[in-house]
């Protein structure tokens, strides 16, 4: 009996390669983790903005946003604790190779991981019990280590992110093997401060659009109230403080990844051979022998970008200085040069946006009032998550084959198992369902938000219900 | 320094197999709470109790990897290839107990909290049994040094990764039912008290049922971990069957302090057993904590 049900897990399913089923499910798992993320960290931010002026201005309205908020935001950590919890497992599920190799370094930052987001939990927690429990301000305070661990938390996992990027502050033995770890040296890597700053504007970013987007809907329904335009003038503030700064701060990296990384950098710019004025290629492809085709070139633009001092002679570094299998493939060039292009596009068009309403509150003191401001607002939260998932793309693409950049390959850090492509379908189609059942749990909470007066009071996600809460009470 | 790592790691299991145990045995008992006019009750009890503590406890397993990757990297791959299965339906597990419990707190209608809870009350039970079987495969030397692949069938479905898992779920069950008790205590309910009571000393019983197989199991399965069961971890069983009776006797009488702590004590001391007796292998019988320790 026994062995049938093992035999059915494991020896029924074809013996398939593992290392492209394993990219594909680290990479599905990732990109469901990371929308997951933006809510983590910057919502629970504009939650204490909304529940500031609460209590500031003795605002009802901000209240009221605050309390829903905070509800909304359990449901998606309560997702994004358990889809990060996954993670951990393929880490060595996926990776056992590198894990076994690397672990000692590559774990120093999740370390500190697990204890933001342990205080994260529970100061969510001690936040959303608090609104019926603790006074106004003791309560606020109570929620600001959310924003902080979030901040700490993702700046720790994008350190290890980093590392792999820029592995340093380990020896090795002349037969590669770790003799020696500087933890320091391993979490402040020369890649860390710019991308952990890249992820957690982003975070601000995205959300910020995202959670606009929500009450840009429900302005062009009609719903034009109070409540409507904070919820939205909150969001879509912080989204437009985060986005020009996210451009300088994404122009510093690319500029670090020039000098750091220069075949990652040859794929995302496309460059086959080293040479100076380079063109920046608006989409296009590398054919398959090595030529850029199509697309639209602007002449010297990717030199000049490269290093503005020396201008259009910038030398750019090409893919033929590596040998073909130490760096990306012609599709996956095509690929991160694609997603470079979405990400800077789109990045572009969004700070474009958001001078819109920059320019209606100084020259109108109001934010835009017109149906099409408000459809554009609904589309750009959609297209921030586009941008932060090409954003994703480029380095993890960008980073191929490599997964400790010039140290250990994708390819040797796999696991042997060949039924990776059984999880994968499994896990791919689970994360499908949770996505969509966030969506409606979503929903369906701010439906009845609109038809119960009293819902802000009733019970909460992970939180004692009202009935058995009562005679605790009378207990204590 | 690998010592001090490997206790680390131990003490943080047996956390994990408190703390996340006591959630985990909370959605057995909502699983058999019966249907929704008799399992109300229960159930309002069994979520006013692991309301608050969140996912959180997961805090610990992932402490566990990180500890283990960290400190003994080439275990964790040996482990990790071996034990897939077993640790992918972990995963799967958790992803769906967490997310169900949030989503039947956050629904309304009657028929998708019904849904909800079902999967949070089936994913309660799959996790432990899996994590069970993980431990009961490295126990009985069935996961190899080096950072190899060990057999990926007969590494999780054996008699003693099989005994495992029941002990797992049985004393998970246990505990949370204890807990529960005390917590209807709290909330002057009578009823659940008398409910929740019945069930522990049930849960209580099983496990100790199971826990004696399992000793009969090892002796021919896992003979080092018999060795060691019956030798120098021999006072840590004691001490857990002692806990273990002592907090059924309890139980008796109105709450009462240290009638939480005593299944805490019996599982805790129930783990600790299991990482004492296979002392000083990390991998029994092939890979000793100093040989698997990294070079920091």
């Amino acid at each position: 009996m026994m062995h049938v049900f093992g035999g059915l897990l494991i020896l029924v399913p074809m013996e398939v390669d593992p290392v492209p089923w394993a990219r594909a499910q680290m990479a599905f798992t990732l990109a469901f983790h990371i929308i997951l993320v933006p809510l983590g960290v910057s919502w629970a931010a504009m939650t204490l903005i909304a529940n500031y002026r609460a209590i500031r201005h003795g605002d009802r309205d901000a209240l009221r946003l605050a309390q829903r908020w905070s509800k909304y935001m359990a449901v998606t950590f309560a997702v994004g604790a358990v889809t990060g919890t996954v993670l951990s497992f393929e880490f060595g599920l996926l990776w056992p190779q590198f894990m076994g190799k690397w672990g000692e370094a590559f774990g120093v930052p999740f370390a500190f991981e697990g204890l933001f987001f342990f205080t994260e939990a529970i100061f969510i927690s001690i936040y959303i019990f608090g609104w019926r429990r603790l006074k106004p301000w003791p309560h606020f305070w109570t929620g600001v280590p959310i924003p902080v661990a979030g901040i700490f938390g993702s700046a720790s996992v994008v350190a290890a992110n980093a590392w792999m990027n820029s592995p340093q502050g380990v020896t090795l033995d002349s037969a590669g093997m770790i003799v020696d770890v500087d933890p320091v040296a391993v979490i402040f890597n020369d890649a860390m401060p710019l991308m952990a700053a890249h992820m957690i504007i982003a975070a601000y970013l995205v959300g910020g659009f995202l959670i606009a987007s929500v009450y840009a809907t429900g302005m062009l329904r009609g719903r034009r109230d109070r409540y409507h335009r904070l919820g939205f003038i909150i969001a879509f503030t912080v989204a437009a403080v985060a986005t020009p700064v996210q451009m300088g701060v994404g122009d510093g990296l690319a500029r670090w990844v020039y000098n750091n990384q220069p075949v990652k950098f040859a794929a995302i710019e496309m460059v086959p051979q080293t040479s100076s004025d380079v063109p920046e290629v608006l989409f296009g492809h590398l054919n398959s022998s090595e030529e850029v085709t199509g697309g639209i070139p602007i002449p010297g633009l990717a030199s000049w970008l490269s290093d503005p001092s020396t201008g259009r002679s910038t030398v750019v570094q090409g893919l033929d200085t590596v040998p073909a299998d130490q760096r990306p493939t012609i599709p996956e060039v095509n690929v991160v040069h694609l997603a470079w292009d979405i990400m800077v596009g789109l990045g572009t068009l969004l700070f474009l946006f958001t001078l819109w309403y920059w320019a209606s509150w100084i020259f109108r003191r109001d934010m835009p009032q017109s149906r099409w401001f408000l459809r554009c607002a609904v589309v750009a939260g959609f297209l921030a998550v586009v941008t932060l998932e090409a954003g994703w793309t480029v380095s993890e693409v960008g980073r191929q084959p490599w997964i400790v950049y010039n140290k250990m390959k994708v390819e040797d850090a796999a696991t042997t198992n060949t039924g990776v492509w059984l999880t994968f379908i499994v896990v791919a189609l689970l994360y499908v369902g949770l996505g969509i059942t966030t969506i409606l749990v979503l929903r369906g909470m701010s439906r009845r938000a609109r038809r119960e007066p009293r819902f802000e009071e009733t019970d909460v996600p992970y939180g004692p219900s009202e009935t058995a809460d009562r005679p605790q009470v009378r207990a204590g | 320094m690998s010592t001090a790592a490997a206790i680390i790691l131990f003490a943080a299991v047996t956390f994990y197999a408190i703390f996340g145990g006591a959630d985990f045995g909370a959605g057995f008992w909502d699983l058999t709470a019966g249907g929704d006019k008799r399992g109300e009750r229960p159930r309002e009890v069994i979520d006013h109790s692991i309301g608050p503590v969140w996912e959180a406890n997961h805090v610990w397993l992932i402490f566990i990897f990180v500890v283990l990757w960290t400190c003994f990297p080439e275990a964790y791959a040996s482990i990790t290839l071996t034990l897939f299965v077993p640790l992918t339906l972990a995963a799967l597990g958790i992803v769906l107990r967490g997310a169900s419990f949030a989503f039947r707190k956050a629904v309304f209608h009657n028929r998708a909290k019904r849904k909800f809870g079902a999967i949070f009350a089936v994913s309660s039970v799959l996790v432990p049994y899996c994590f069970g079987t993980i431990a009961g495969g490295i126990a009985s030397g069935r996961v190899p040094a080096g950072g190899q692949a060990g057999d990926p069938v007969n590494s999780w479905v054996n008699p003693t990764s099989i005994v495992a898992g029941l002990l797992a779920v049985s004393v998970t069950a246990y505990v949370a039912a204890v807990f529960l008790t005390w917590d209807a205590g709290r909330l002057s309910d009578d009823t659940m008290v008398a409910h929740f009571r019945i069930r522990a000393v049930a849960a209580g019983v099983v496990a100790g049922i199971v826990a004696f197989v399992g000793l009969l199991v090892a002796r021919n399965d896992a003979r080092y971990l018999f060795d060691g069961l019956t030798s120098r971890a021999l006072p840590l069983v004691v001490v857990s069957v002692v806990a273990g009776l002592g907090a059924l006797v309890l139980l008796r009488g109105r709450p009462r302090r240290g009638g939480r702590a005593a299944p805490v004590v019996a599982a805790g001391a129930l783990v600790l057993g299991w990482g004492v007796a296979q002392w000083d292998y990390l991998l029994p019988t092939t890979l000793t904590v100093s040989q698997a320790a990294a070079p920091t």
